[in-house]
């Protein structure tokens, strides 16, 4: 070859990752602050609302994984989400199997059935494969509501343990462990993804997400590489799942395999912005609140209110910010700084 | 001389089109053989059917000793074949770096390493400062010779380019033809498409001349000048035009 | 089992068949036009059974009557949901695309739960009622009418779209937007007409089955549903497809539940789909 130019040596010389300074110090006192937030004793609500935040903004980085990584739009994701529910809350209930290695079953049964949607369905293309998760979605649905030995329709109800919360994973008295269970998995989560975001197979799962063909002239066995992301995202959503069904301890398909929770997650996602790391938890920070707030401030009667604030959200979201609100945050303060 | 691709009697129709019909050829280790041929001639779609993205319909495609016909296209990029693609596939959401690290992890297990040996090649191919630019932000020239790098980052032993010199500014042109005898040089064997004759006769060792997808000849290019058939086919009509 | 109820499926599921066709045919004719999908389709099959209903529990007016009504009122909701909407997302991603009408079917199913209550309401002594018996076998004139207006609507779709000179020209869009373009015909004013074509079939639907369906804010759903199967099995964009396709989930629902389980009607048709797309993904009678 010819002689090394001096930009080349440079250029090697260059981290392989860049870290702004600033925002690294921002999330480092983010997280700090979190971790703190329940010694300042906060109201049940505040906690309630965080960890309704964080759980959502995983749930949507699952989503997210699939989407933002290879490119393919799930309408089916709750499907993750109940079959986190219902292992550790089946397990736990048939055979007092601790919620903890329920979590552990919920991921793997999740993976598992990743792996068999994934096979077939990654084939397709576009709304093809959009469709197909949207109706095995609400199969799921259907067949838990018909299958008596997880409960049917009624679903399972967890019984009630007072005596060893963290073996149980049942806190009565507070919040506050739910709400550090949440922390810990959303702040595993968001790591995790960004270092997938960095590592060989993120760099290929966005290459397919780029462009398929061009991909696999570059060696990348495109079916296989979707297969995985769908796995990874699966993964992501199950244990949600789990907390959710031990903070409310009632399990039934309507509320875990629910195609409003498919699409919740998918419009966090949009809302925030698809395909950046941010986006889930800025999408999160968003729409939660309203659901709560309105929930408190309209009552029963009123649910429909965040329904209606939300659609016109998304709908002004997706004419006048497609690429979501994170677009809006400077440049600067966003994961990579472009030299020059 | 050894010969390093084999192709023999390759066809694929697209419902009553005939695409490639019982095209041979084969390309010789080191050489630089030329594709040409009027639009439509089937230049592409013999690339596709070499690099296994579109299934043959009868014919053999055999890489030294073996053969690749109608497997997936990561196997053959993994087997020492890379390409490029007329109409331009860049990761447009990425930088030209990570454009590149992509095709070198095929080879390098360590995401530093692919990232050097990608550093080198974007250097090789001129662009160095453009290194963190975006895709989308780049020239069509640059853009040709981002496909280039990646495909060159697979480390490949045979590079099939389709019109590298297609679409870009008449000024940029030198660079990219420079950029293929270079290729030559550091002993990487290459099939590239083209429709600039002055080029190609001037460039390619060999040439294989492709018409409404049939082979009229495969040939040294002053004989390729002088054949009749490529004269009716294709020079005809670029001289009319 | 005797043959009498097999019979009894089968016409039941013809009957209603025709009326997902009718649906399906609406979806399609809009995702032919600019490939987007209406995934708010069935919220406006929705909007439709409540327009019907109001009309009838306000002023009296019987739902065959009210049909034009109806049609008017959805084809406007369709131009304003294109000139909105959908003109502003043509250029998207497929993602925001589905985002979009995703959110658009979150939004009005909000608002028809908000406005209306989620309660079921119904359409008493519709003018249509009763039922005719042939050979022991029973049909509801309110489900024969339904389907033969359904059928009959199709059919004007289908003579508009292939014969009229509008229609062609829809057509002419629908193959190559820039070629008709070059031709003079304004692609905007074609996409606005097709959501109104679109939306005014689930007009028609929905008038009809609101003469016996409960009206609620959830109806859409499965309807919708079934509407995405019968394009993808009749093949995207093709209005033809969706008749035979419409049709074909009709008896496989019904018969699907008389022969197995009725409870698990929605994964027959569902299966349907599966099969379908990842063994022939044109669709059965798609274009390619
Ligand atoms: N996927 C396809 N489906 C249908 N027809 C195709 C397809 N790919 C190629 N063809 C047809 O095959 C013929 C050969 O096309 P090809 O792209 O190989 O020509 P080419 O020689 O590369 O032309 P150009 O110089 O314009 O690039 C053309 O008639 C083209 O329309
Ligand atoms: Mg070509």
């Amino acid at each position: 070859m010819n002689l090394i130019s001096k930009e080349l040596l440079q250029a090697k010389n260059e981290p392989l990752n860049y870290f702004n300074k600033n925002s690294l110090i921002i999330i480092g006192l983010v997280v700090l602050g979190l971790f703190l937030y329940p010694f300042i004793s906060p109201s049940k609500f505040a906690l309630h609302l965080l960890m309704m935040i964080f759980m959502h903004a995983v749930m949507s980085q699952s989503w997210n994984v699939l989407a933002g990584f290879s490119g393919q739009i799930s309408l089916g994701h709750a499907i993750f989400f109940g079959i986190g529910a219902y292992a550790s809350g089946y397990f736990y209930t048939k055979f007092q199997i601790t919620p903890w290695v329920g979590i552990i079953i919920g991921i793997a049964i999740s993976a598992f059935v990743a792996l068999l949607i994934g096979i077939p369905m990654l084939r397709l293309k576009g709304h093809y494969f959009a469709i197909a998760t949207l109706l095995i979605g609400i199969s799921f649905q259907v067949i838990f509501q018909r299958w008596s030995e997880v409960g049917g329709s009624a679903g399972l109800y967890v019984p009630i343990n007072r005596d060893s919360p963290w073996l149980s994973m049942q806190f009565h008295k507070s919040k506050v462990s739910y709400y550090y269970i949440t922390l810990v998995f959303f702040i595993i989560t968001f790591f995790l993804v960004w270092l997938l975001n960095r590592s060989k197979l993120g760099y290929r799962l966005k290459a397919i997400r780029d462009q398929s063909e061009a991909a696999s002239s570059l060696g990348i066995h495109v079916s296989k590489y979707k297969v995985i992301a769908f796995i990874i995202s699966a993964m992501i959503m199950a244990p949600m799942g789990s907390i959710y069904a031990q903070y409310v301890l009632i399990i039934d398909p309507n509320n875990t395999f629910s195609v409003d929770i498919s699409i919740l997650v998918l419009l966090i996602s949009v809302m925030g912005g698809v395909g950046n790391i941010w986006g889930p938890i800025i999408g999160s920070s968003i729409l939660i609140p309203i659901s709560e707030f309105s929930r408190i401030y309209f009552g029963g009667t009123g649910r429909s209110i965040d329904l209606i604030i939300y659609g016109i959200l998304i709908i002004s979201i997706c004419i006048f910010r497609p690429s979501g609100i994170v677009s809006l945050i400077p440049k600067s303060f966003r994961e990579r700084e472009k030299a020059k | 001389m050894s010969i390093l691709l084999k192709v023999e009697n390759l066809s694929r129709s697209f419902g009553g089109i005939h695409a490639n019909s019982d095209i041979t050829f084969d390309v010789n280790e080191g050489e630089i053989l030329g594709v040409i041929g009027p639009n439509g001639a089937g230049k592409s779609t013999l690339f596709d059917l070499i690099t296994g993205f579109t299934k043959s319909d009868k014919g053999k495609v055999i890489l030294r000793d073996k053969n690749i016909t109608n497997i997936r296209p990561d196997l053959i990029c993994r087997l020492g074949v890379g390409r490029t693609f007329q109409k331009l596939k860049p990761f447009a959401d990425q930088t030209l770096l990570e454009n590149v690290i992509v095709g070198a992890l095929v080879k390098e297990k360590n995401l530093k390493v692919a990232r050097d040996k990608a550093l080198e090649i974007i250097d090789f191919v001129d662009l160095i400062e453009k290194r963190h630019h975006y895709a989308k932000e780049l020239s069509t020239g640059q853009r040709k010779r981002l496909e280039l790098a990646r495909a060159l980052a697979t480390d490949p032993k045979l590079l099939l380019m389709d019109e590298v010199t297609g679409g870009v500014d008449q000024r940029t042109i030198p660079g990219l033809v420079e950029l293929v005898l270079k290729l030559k040089k550091n002993g990487i064997t290459v099939v590239t498409i083209e429709h600039n004759m002055k080029i190609i006769m001037d460039i390619s060792d060999r040439i294989l001349a492709l018409n409404q997808g049939k082979r009229i000849a495969f040939d040294i290019p002053k004989n390729i000048s002088q054949n009749s058939q490529v004269i009716d086919a294709y020079l005809g009509t670029v001289d009319a035009a | 089992m005797t043959s009498q109820v097999i019979i009894q499926a089968i016409i039941s599921g013809i009957l209603m068949g025709l009326i997902y066709a009718l649906i399906a045919a609406g979806l399609s004719l809009i995702f032919g036009l600019m490939e987007i999908v209406n995934f708010a389709h069935g919220d406006h099959l929705m909007i439709s059974m409540f327009s019907t209903f109001w009309f009838w529990m306000l002023f009296g007016i019987d739902p065959i009557f009210s049909i034009p009504l109806t049609i008017i009122l959805m084809a406007f909701l369709g131009v304003f949901t294109h000139y909105f909407i959908i003109r502003k997302i043509l250029n998207s991603t497929m993602l925001i695309q589905i985002c979009a009408t995703f959110g658009l079917a979150v939004t009005i199913r909000a608002l028809a739960q908000f406005f209306f209550t989620p309660d079921f309401r119904t359409i008493k002594n519709p003018i249509i009622q009763g039922k005719l018996e042939i050979y022991g076998i029973f049909i509801g004139y309110p489900q024969l009418f339904a389907s033969f207006i359904c059928l009959f609507a199709f059919i004007l779709l289908y003579l508009f779209v292939t014969k009229t000179e509008t229609g062609t020209a829809l057509q002419a869009t629908s193959q190559d937007r820039q070629a008709a373009e070059i031709l003079g015909i304004p692609s905007n004013k074609m996409f606005a007409l097709g959501w109104a074509i679109g939306l005014s079939c689930v007009a028609v639907a929905g008038s009809m089955l609101s003469n016996y369906y409960y009206v609620f804010p959830d109806v859409g759903v499965n309807f919708s549903l079934f509407a995405f199967v019968a394009v993808a099995l009749g093949g995207f964009g093709s209005i033809n497809g969706s008749l035979i396709a419409g049709v074909i989930i009709g008896i496989v629902e019904s018969v699907g539940g008389l022969l197995i389980d009725p409870s698990y009607k929605l994964l027959y048709v569902f299966a349907v789909y599966l099969l379908v797309v990842i063994l022939r993904p044109q669709g059965i009678f798609g274009r390619y």
